[in-house]
């Protein structure tokens, strides 16, 4: 299965490639001209996004630097272990949201430390897997189309992180439970 | 709210900066910050650049359009507020189909052609439509089918059982999908877009049928 959807996934881009300018042709589209004509708009987004995600990442740079983060995940620790958490993934509860390579690294350093087939590597990976960085979507997505008010688009995205995060620990403790 | 969190952060590191004595590493990681986001952007081009010039293609050739005819039916319920037949369908229903075969690098620019599409249903042009929300809501979420870059992560330190994540990811991606989308229903009933509804398209207003309609800006925004 795992398998199966693997290759589907390594086949479709190609595939993609090959047929939507195909398929055009045979409708008389200029291939080559129309790709040229989509693509210069693909740089100007490209571009209206740097501001966004300069500011973001600064901010983020900084939280981390500073020892904020590590001081509120020491705060929230004893909570979240009772909860049945082990205090070795807490960090992502946090850094996941907000940095997508940051977490990335994070998980990847709890897999070299710990081994990546212990319980606290496996809700890692579940978490990094199930869900993308929230900020960094809000702000690409709406920095391309210059949307400045958000409105609740982030409470719903960070909610959803939470709901996310309890989930991949409840559903490793149901599959993986003990050991 | 983003200015709210922006500034929280900014303040609250400069303060654990000067409390803990870190205040050089603030400095250089404001700038450090600043750089990767740059980075980050200029990895963007080549993708963006490339699959928008694609796009068009599949545009023109009115592929996107006989994509959002086909499927809309299942999309409809998630936007209602968008018209069934616009370009906006067919790339929003492009996202997601690359966000579930985790084609990560296909699904950032078909979400933002979606945007850019919605955008044009937007009769204010910085504030985000709930349409706009409903996206962005299944994007943070992004249900994933393989999560692929960690399984490969899992093989290179040797795990015995690299893909035994898929189980447990497909339950909590589905879980979080659901809550951003019901979260996304609730604040799209009790923070009703502002202020006149009379520009934006009322062909199919299925949710506000027989509801009252509250006082116009009963929204609070951020």
């Amino acid at each position: 299965m795992v398998a199966w959807i693997e290759r589907i996934s390594s086949w479709t881009i190609p595939m993609l490639i090959a047929f939507i300018p195909l398929y055009a042709a045979f409708r008389k589209v200029p291939v080559y001209e129309t790709f040229i004509d989509g693509a210069k708009d693909g740089f100007q987004t490209a571009v209206s996004i740097i501001p966004h995600l300069v500011g973001m990442m600064t901010a983020i740079g900084m939280f981390r630097a500073s020892g904020a983060l590590d001081a509120i995940i020491d705060f929230v620790r004893p909570f979240f272990e009772k909860l049945g958490v082990p205090g070795d993934v807490l960090p992502l509860a946090l850094l996941r949201p907000i940095t997508g390579a940051g977490s990335l690294a994070f998980v990847t350093d709890l897999m070299k430390t710990q081994g990546p087939d212990t319980f606290a590597a496996k809700i890692a990976s579940t978490i990094q897997g199930s869900t993308d960085t929230t900020l960094y979507v809000l702000t690409v997505y709406f920095g391309a189309v210059g949307i400045r008010n958000s409105r609740y688009a982030l409470k719903v995205g960070l909610f959803s992180d939470l709901v996310g995060f309890f989930a991949a620990v409840a559903a490793c403790w149901l599959l993986f439970g003990l050991s | 709210m983003v200015n709210w969190i922006w500034l929280g952060m900014i303040v609250v590191s400069v303060l654990f900066g000067a409390a803990n004595g870190k205040m050089e590493k603030v400095a250089e990681a404001a700038f450090g910050g600043a750089q990767t986001g740059v980075t980050v952007c200029l990895g963007l081009i080549s993708i963006l650049v490339f699959w928008m010039g694609l796009m068009k293609i599949a545009e023109n050739a009115g592929l996107v359009r006989a994509l959002s005819v086909l499927l809309a039916p299942i999309v409809r319920r998630l936007f209602p507020d968008v018209p069934p037949e616009h370009p906006a369908m067919g790339y929003i229903l492009s996202n997601m189909s690359a966000n579930l075969l985790g084609l990560g690098n296909a699904a950032t620019p078909m979400g933002i052609r979606a945007m850019q599409e919605l955008q044009k249903l937007n009769p204010y042009q910085t504030v985000a439509t709930p349409a706009m929300c409903t996206l962005l809501a299944l994007n943070t979420a992004s249900i994933t089918l393989v999560p692929t870059t960690i399984i490969a992560i899992r093989m290179n330190f040797g795990s015995l059982h690299p893909a035994d994540i898929v189980a447990p990811t497909l339950l909590a991606t589905a879980v979080s999908t659901g809550a951003a989308l019901l979260a996304d229903r609730w604040y799209r009933r009790t923070n009703r877009f502002p202020p006149n509804l009379t520009k934006t398209p009322v062909r199919r207003r299925t949710q506000a049928a027989g509801t009252v309609l509250p006082p116009a800006v009963s929204g609070k925004e951020g």
